[in-house]
């Protein structure tokens, strides 16, 4: 395997973390704040749909990204008055927003484009295009024959749609929200003992409703990204579990920014290689390619089986704060 | 400390929280441009009208029982198993198995060593996230659901690769044994020389009537079933009276994944009659809506399943009678009912509690 080779498959795999890796963030900020969030799945799917939707009538994607925004801030709210005004139980609301989306994109769509709930192609300014950064080369014939350096430039860091560039941002934003705010203080305290907060005369209501409408905001910008960077359009169930392993990956990552971007990129890696290479070849037995479909999800599984030792969630995850009286 | 009448509890909440998931559905028909209160006369009389009707929503129903109990077995240890789908279908492949391996003479014969198959398998898919879940903490809403996309590339592994019907262009597995057919209803009801339509209502549906009551007897009437309720109601509680948690998250999982795969009788044995990719046709996800409806109870999870079974079925119609209306609408109205039913159930139940003491205040 050549260079050029490893250089596609990364780069690649850079491009199918990007979703997992705003998912997991969303998720990082919701957690972090002590709302579980199964629902991720469910956000992606309507955002993706709505994302697609939009930039297929308005012809922009930017419009495109609002709606898929809007789409995913709105069920992130109703997750928000499920669990945090209506205490309910935050992995069934969880549920039922996933049973929403998957319903509510296919009937929808139906209705506006009669496609069997596809969104029509998108293309040109619909769709985010690739971004050359300065000085990469782009004949193919001349970048396999440029040095490794201009290689590893042209193929792996240059090429990629807008929102790649910003979903690496938004983990370091992420980090710095966190830690180095007091705003990032206060959310990370409520998801562990949201009666300090109270005490100090923070409203937890409100941390948390922050912390579900950031998971919305960030939600709308994965499946926008599926939807109008990654495809050229809407399928239905596109976003295939993506939720449910960007939660995995938060769990592997530890509720940690820097760890999300690793956890994510492997699982990306994963799947690129999956993709890649249909049929593999281990010592004359051939690897059955529904096994290599299913390997991101085996993953999951291994990785919530502990391979990363003990993982803690926020102490007051899942549980709705009632005001002391 | 006041409580509010017990019939308000189970029966009058459940019904507004439903009208108002309906309510919420008929907006979006309308939003569609149809008209809700055809569409819901089609629905009612595609689900209830005829006895084809019946059949069909029996025939669905029979096969929400089993998931629903799935899931209010697992609630009752407060375990929240989403993983019915994927234990169906690896059920209805334990059933298949059973179906296939041997020249049945003779249903009855055939038919408990297929419960058997349906359940030992279904079980056995559960039992690997339980493990986790018990030993590793990991979390089982996740492996569950991650177990239910595994159980599909496994079933389509299996009928393309090694249970494909020869000479069959789909991925569907030979046909099971004559001595293997499960009687239908229009059987039954020709032995009495009553009329009934020919649809896939089969006797597994007494198979599942037999389960509500077990499960009641369990949960209620049992040593284990008390022990899974105290862990569900606080698992120190429990651990601090000696009930292991390890033993009870595995057994209820395994419960619960048994009664999930013994779907496969209903679907695989009674209905289809030999394996197909995908048998449980969403009814793993159903069995959800089914248990929050029916309070983890076996009778309102019947209660429950009958209403869905009328609903999948009255659905069917509807896509077929309007052409704007697709086969998902099913799924939305199915994501309302669990929204307003389990995660809003406060928002209706605070007012209506103030209420009623209210109006006790008032009488006393």
């Amino acid at each position: 395997m050549d260079l050029m080779t490893i250089l596609q498959i990364c780069d690649s795999a850079l491009r199918l973390a990007t979703p997992l890796l705003f998912a997991c963030l969303a998720g990082l900020f919701s957690e972090r704040s002590g709302i579980f969030d199964i629902g991720l799945e469910g956000k992606i799917l309507a955002s993706a749909f709505l994302s697609a939707s939009v930039a297929a009538m308005s012809g922009s994607v930017w419009i495109g990204l609002l709606g898929g925004v809007a789409g995913s801030v709105f069920l992130a709210l109703l997750h928000g008055v499920a669990s945090i005004t209506f205490r309910g139980n935050q992995l069934i609301s969880g549920v039922a927003i996933n049973f929403l989306a998957s319903g509510t994109t296919v009937v929808i769509g139906e209705n506006w484009f009669g496609l069997g709930g596809r969104t029509p192609q998108l293309s040109g300014g619909a769709r985010f295009q690739d971004i050359t950064l300065p000085g990469a080369v782009t004949d193919n014939d001349a970048l396999r024959e440029a040095s490794a350096p201009v290689q590893v430039y042209s193929e792996l860091m240059s090429g990629h749609t807008i929102l790649v560039y910003v979903g690496l941002l938004a983990v370091l934003g992420s980090w710095w929200l966190l830690y180095r705010t007091r705003f990032g203080l206060r959310l990370r305290a409520v998801g562990e003992n949201p009666e300090s907060v109270d005490t100090a005369g923070v409203s937890v209501i409100r941390m948390r409703y922050s912390a579900v409408l950031i998971c919305g905001l960030l939600c709308g910008l994965a499946g926008t990204y599926l939807a109008t960077g990654l495809s050229a359009g809407f399928v239905k169930e596109m976003s295939a579990g993506r939720g449910f392993i960007a939660l995995a990956a938060l769990i592997f990552s530890k509720w940690r920014p820097g760890y999300a971007l690793m956890a994510c990129l492997l699982f990306g890696l994963l799947e690129a290689i999956g993709n890649r290479y249909q049929n593999i070849e281990i010592g004359g037995f051939e690897v059955p390619v529904q096994l290599m479909q299913a390997m991101p999800y085996i993953l999951t599984v291994v990785i919530l089986a502990g391979i990363v030792g003990k993982a803690i969630p926020p102490r007051a995850g899942g549980e709705p704060y009632v005001k002391e009286r | 400390m006041d409580k509010i009448p017990k019939w308000v509890d189970i029966a009058l909440i459940p019904l507004i929280n439903l009208f108002l998931a309906l309510v919420v559905s008929g907006l979006v028909v309308l939003y569609i441009g149809e008209n809700p209160f055809v569409a819901m006369k089609i629905l009612v009389n595609g689900a209830v009208g005829s006895t084809y009707a019946w059949s069909y929503t029996l025939y669905y129903a029979t096969n929400f029982i089993f998931t629903g109990l799935a899931v209010a077995v697992s609630f009752q240890a407060r375990l929240f198993n989403i993983g019915g789908e994927g234990q169906a279908a690896i059920g209805g492949l334990g059933v298949a198995l059973v179906c296939l391996a041997v020249p049945w003479p003779h249903w009855i014969m055939a038919l408990p060593f297929a419960i058997l198959g349906g359940a030992v398998f279904g079980a056995a898919w559960a039992a690997i996230p339980a493990y986790l879940q018990a030993r590793r903490g990991s979390h089982i809403v996740i492996t569950t659901i991650m177990f239910n996309y595994i159980s599909s590339a496994v079933m389509i592994y299996l009928l393309v690769n090694v249970m494909k019907r020869k000479g069959s262009m789909n991925p569907e597995s030979a046909p099971f044994p004559d001595g293997t057919t499960l009687p239908r209803a229009f059987d039954v009801a020709g032995w009495f020389g009553l009329p009934f339509s020919r649809g896939p209502l089969n006797v597994t549906f007494i198979i599942a009537l037999l389960c509500c009551l077990l499960v009641y007897l369990l949960i209620w009437r049992t040593r284990l079933g008390y022990q899974i309720r105290a862990f569900g109601h606080s698992e120190s509680a429990a651990l601090y009276a000696g009930i292991p948690p390890f033993k009870i998250t595995m057994l209820t999982m395994l419960i619960s994944g048994g009664l999930a795969g013994m779907l496969g009788i209903n679907a695989v044995m009674g209905e289809a009659q030999r394996l197909v990719t995908d048998p449980v046709q969403g009814a793993g996800f159903v069995g959800i809506a089914v248990a929050l409806m029916g309070r983890s109870h076996p009778l309102g999870v019947l209660l429950a399943a009958l209403l869905f079974g009328m609903l999948y079925q009255g659905g069917g119609e509807l896509e077929y009678e309007i052409k704007g209306i697709s086969r998902e609408m099913i799924l939305v109205i199915q994501a309302l009912v669990i929204l307003f039913t389990g995660a809003l159930d406060n928002m209706v139940r605070m007012p209506v509690e103030r209420l009623f003491l209210r109006l006790r205040k008032g009488s006393a």
